[in-house]
């Protein structure tokens, strides 16, 4: 066994003993033993997702673990990516946890499916064969929903919500199974190898990559499968929040990769049709701009995070879509560009939402509230938690020097660049997706404006808000940690792009390790390492000097002004036209600051507002009371579920009809099942 | 190589100097042409920098309740300014610091700049400063889209997004400047300009009417020194954009790498012709135009979005074409 191998040996073995140990141990130490068991094995498994990155592959079959098929397990540098990415979440996850358990968290269901959770996330990147990774795959949904459940005692809305996680999930997992039970019944086996080399039919083919790309899909919270993650993710403890939208979206993107770049790959020769990319483009693009438009108008802090974790993965879809685009173009060169933009906004993704998630959960547990309408004033009361999220949400916003704009970037670069390559479907799609991704970019740039400045800044609205304390070390170490990453990300792209060109050698191997962002000498010796250069195409930008100049540019401005201009502040009062100090409740709310924007996608949104003006008795020209109700619906789950939902209900109505509560009924109905089930088999040679 | 190194970093610096001067000269000139034409004497070209002289001798007071974010927004915004100013190819194309930002990354600090100031607003807490910070951010999430994609209309000609690149490849082929794709880009970029400075029909640099104001709210608190640099970093911002337009469509007198002391001169010379002249047509366009309803903006703005596609779709079939 070779290094990646054993760590991830050890790793998924610090994982089950932690799961073993902690429901064993006092409740008092329960959580510490949980998270540093987590953090643990989180920070072994992204070693030994490192070491695949960096070019040594591992593979095993264990046939004795599971019937019939065994356990076959492999990791290569794209596989080694989404471990590394699933334990570096862990870590700051783990770490984070310790603290947040304290807010009742601490029971032994909780504290041991934290681990496992962490374990089938390590594990499904890592599966070599359709049993492993189907395993794997439900591992993580139940652990996961066991999570998404943890708190459905405290609020009534967690039990809806997991109702919904469980049942899109399963349907997802028969998506997958229906799709990859197809591929391996046409390549004779169902390891991976062999389904590379299989030679399917091209209805098949397609039928299984749509099978596989809806179930993929729903788990990376794609519009229109998206219903459950604004459920899910803002009701589980922000710390599995944190783990489910940062490192287990991840996990419908690597399906996809995987299955439509690498296992079809011998059913596609000669070329994918073209138009299962343009499919995940435009699913990318739907995403993207859906996700960052609700994003902008909610209220919900956690709710809003998890919309513009639909928003990221979108983006994310676009890169990939845009990769297969272009390599069944014949243009491997930009392939290689999207992929790579694609893979680092999956870095960039998990290292800001985990910080954001932990910082939302941070103010949750601090003020017991998520509403940003009555929020505020959290700059004086948890200094640290507010820089924290302010880092999280300049690189969410895609603004330089935040990690999330390196990724955006290139993802732009290789739309733009593509023009003569990509025929006329492309020259009507790609402006189109450059204005998506742009138009994505300034709504989240209002989106988190919104979120950091109206739920930190200001003055408190709520006595809640006001009587906030800073979190516990622990919840502020695991917010650092994720701070560091996105710094280091924002920095240094230059560092992780050999490993990502490495993953994306393994999906296009006719693009291999020339291609990608590679930096290289240009003017001085200091530029050589901090510029990201694009082979092929003529595109430079470095986030290090942006960052170095912006910084030196403040520096030097503040400089100036303190000697040019006049010493001390005094303190005054605010602005209020002369009618004495203003209330907190005169400030701009999270809904009165995104109304402008509601309003200018009206038709898009469909809000629903609703005021009820109850007058004085006296006169109906004094009122007593004004209520003012707004609400934002999901449009496309109303449209889209809802008549499914009713078709459901108005079946299950009926069929009410058959059960009266009479045994003798209920007895026929066995005999008579029972007889029909032997006819048949007796009829069928 | 060092030898055009150095004259780059020239031109550079000298570029970053005239911008620092003449960003408020030009707000000085655009004022008084609007005087004029408006049938008044006009305080004068120099009115600005004297303003400015003043609010740094004032006492900086500080708003109750309010904290780094707000101390923060006007440097940020004055430092993103002068970080643009030194990046793109206003005087000479051969910067040092060209192939660190390209056309995506300008657009992104000066989005920096308006997001911080949107934070300086709303840490305020009051009406105000939500108003106007909720406003510039709706308008920045909606000219974001024209930029990029009038980006890329000027990037297929020139196969890259760096302004340099895009620069050169327009002063050697002059008439490029003439096709439909360049003008309808042209026309986009123009729109935008006007959003993202706050001018009329946008917004109106003058007014302190809390019903249409959108830049003025946000700075409401502001005084003494901050108010300096915000004053001064908002006019660098409308000098930088307007130089931008010049440089891209019409190249002429911007100095290219590898050339002597008198083409950066010249260089000087033609950027503040340009600016100017392109200033006091903006000026000029103001006096005969009224502010636009705030909602009727996202109008203004798709309508920019449809020529930016429009621009992408001519190069693309042009480019197809030939």
């Amino acid at each position: 066994m070779n290094v990646p191998g054993t760590l991830l040996t050890v790793a998924l073995g610090l994982c089950l003993a932690t799961a073993l140990l902690a429901p064993a141990v006092p409740a008092r130490i329960r959580p510490a033993l949980s998270g540093l068991g987590t953090a643990a094995a989180g920070a072994v498994g992204a070693a030994a997702g490192g070491a695949a990155m960096a070019g040594h592959a591992w593979s095993a079959w264990l046939p004795d673990l599971l019937p019939l098929a065994g356990v076959r397990l492999a990791l290569d540098p794209l596989g080694g990516l989404f471990v590394a990415v699933t334990g570096g979440v862990a870590v700051c996850a783990g770490v984070y946890g310790i603290g947040y358990a304290r807010h009742g968290l601490s029971g032994r269901v909780v504290q041991a499916t934290l681990p496992l959770f962490v374990a089938s996330m390590l594990l499904v990147p890592a599966a070599a064969s359709v049993s492993t990774l189907l395993v794997a795959w439900e591992l993580m949904a139940i652990t996961s929903l066991l999570l998404v459940l943890a708190e459905h005692g405290r609020r009534t809305a967690v039990g809806g919500a997991g109702l919904w996680y469980a049942v899109m999930t399963h349907l997802g997992l028969i998506a997958i199974l229906a799709g990859l039970a197809g591929l391996a019944a046409g390549a004779h086996g169902e390891a991976f190898d062999q389904l590379r080399a299989a030679h399917l039919p091209p209805l098949a083919r397609d039928a299984v990559f749509l099978a596989t790309f809806a179930g993929f899909a729903s788990k990376a919270g794609v519009v229109p499968l998206h219903a459950w993650l604004p459920r899910a993710h803002p009701e589980a403890p922000s710390h599995v929040s944190a783990l489910m939208s940062a490192a287990m979206v991840n996990m419908g993107v690597y399906g996809i990769a995987r299955v439509g770049l690498d296992l079809l790959r011998g059913s596609s020769e000669g070329g994918a049709p073209a138009w299962w990319w343009l499919l995940v483009l435009a699913a990318g693009g739907v995403s993207a701009m859906y996700g960052i438009l609700q994003a902008a108008v909610s209220a919900d802090l956690k709710r809003l995070l998890g919309y513009s974790t639909t928003e990221n993965m979108g983006l994310v879809l676009m890169g990939l879509g845009a990769a297969g685009f272009f390599a069944t173009r014949g243009a491997p060169r930009l392939a290689a560009l999207a992929l790579v933009a694609a893979l680092l906004h999956v870095v960039n993704h998990a290292a800001f939402k985990t910080l954001l998630f932990q910082a939302a959960g941070s103010v949750l547990y601090a003020t017991g509230t998520r509403d940003l309408d009555v929020l505020g004033g959290l700059r004086a009361r948890m200094p640290y938690t507010t820089a924290l999220f302010a880092i999280g949400a300049l690189a969410a916003s895609a603004l330089p020097p935040g990690n999330g704009f390196v990724s955006e970037w290139l993802l732009l670069q290789s739309l733009v660049h593509a023009i003569p390559a990509s025929g006329v479907a492309g020259a009507v799609a790609l402006p189109l997706a450059v204005g998506v991704v742009a138009l994505s970019a300034g709504l989240a740039v209002a989106t988190f404006v919104k979120a950091f400045g109206v739920g930190f800044l200001a003055r408190p609205r709520s006595p809640e808000a006001d009587r906030a304390v800073e979190s516990p070390p622990s919840m502020l170490g695991g917010m650092g940690l994720a701070a560091l990453c996105c710094a280091a990300l924002a920095l240094g792209p230059t560092v992780i792009v050999p490993g990502l060109a490495r993953a994306v050698g393994t999906l296009l191997p006719g693009a291999a390790p020339a291609t990608g962002p590679v930096s290289g000498p240009v003017s001085g010796p200091a530029m050589e390492t901090v510029t990201l250069h694009l082979s092929g195409i003529a595109g430079t930008m470095s986030p290090l000097l942006i960052a170095a100049a912006v910084v030196a540019a403040i520096i030097l401005l503040a400089g100036a002004v303190r000697m040019l201009a006049a010493r001390g502040r005094r303190v005054a009062r605010l602005w209020d036209c002369g009618v004495g100090p203003m209330s907190a409740r005169m400030q701009y709310t999270a809904t009165s600051f995104a109304e402008p924007l509601q309003r200018v996608f009206d038709d898009v949104l469909r809000p629903e507002t609703d005021v009820d003006v109850t007058p004085k008795q006296e006169s109906a020209y004094l009122v007593e009371r004004i209520r003012f109700h707004a609400l934002v619906p999901d449009r496309i789950e109303r449209r889209l579920y809802g008549p499914v939902l009713a078709a459901v209900d108005a079946v299950g109505r009926r069929a009410r009809a058959l059960a009266n509560g009479s045994v003798h009924r209920y007895l026929a109905y066995g005999f008579w099942t029972l007889t029909g089930l032997l006819i048949l088999l007796a009829v069928i040679p | 190589m060092s030898g055009d190194l150095m004259s780059g970093l020239i031109a550079t610096v000298l570029q970053v100097v005239l911008v620092i001067a003449g960003a408020p000269l030009l707000v000085g000139l655009m004022r008084q042409v609007r005087a004029r034409m408006e049938g008044r004497a006009g305080a004068g070209v120099p009115q600005p920098w004297r303003d400015l002289r003043k609010l740094l001798r004032k006492e900086p007071t500080e708003p109750r309740d309010t904290g780094w974010p707000f101390r923060l927004a006007p440097l940020v915004l004055a430092g993103t300014a002068l970080v643009v100013a030194a990046v793109v190819p206003l005087v000479s194309t051969a910067s040092p610091l060209d192939s660190a930002a390209d056309l995506f990354a300008v657009t992104a600090l000066l989005a920096l700049g308006s997001v911080a100031l949107a934070l300086g607003g709303l840490d305020t807490g009051t009406a105000f400063g939500g108003m106007g910070a909720s406003r510039e951010v709706t308008v920045l999430a909606l000219v974001e889209p024209t930029i990029l994609v009038s980006v890329f209309a000027l990037s297929v000609r020139a196969g890259s997004t760096n302004l340099g690149a895009i620069v050169n490849v327009t002063e050697a082929d002059p008439m490029r400047v003439l096709s439909p794709a360049s003008l309808l880009a042209a026309v986009a970029l123009a729109v935008v300009t006007i959003a993202e400075t706050g001018r009329i029909p946008v917004d109106n640099p003058s007014t302190h009417l809390e019903l249409t104001m959108i830049h003025e709210a946000m700075v409401l608190e502001y005084s003494g020194p901050d108010l300096a640099l915000i004053e001064w970093a908002s006019a660098a911002r409308l000098t930088v954009l307007l130089g931008l337009l010049g440089s891209l469509f019409l190249p002429w007198g911007v100095a290219t790498a590898g050339t002597g002391a008198l083409a950066v001169l010249i260089g000087v010379a033609a950027f503040a012709v340009k600016t100017a002249a392109l200033g006091v047509l903006l000026a000029v366009g103001e006096v005969f135009m009224a502010k636009l309803r705030l909602f009727r903006i996202p109008e203004l703005l798709a309508g920019s979005f449809l020529l930016a596609l429009l621009a992408v779709a001519a190069s693309f079939f042009l480019a197809g074409g030939a």
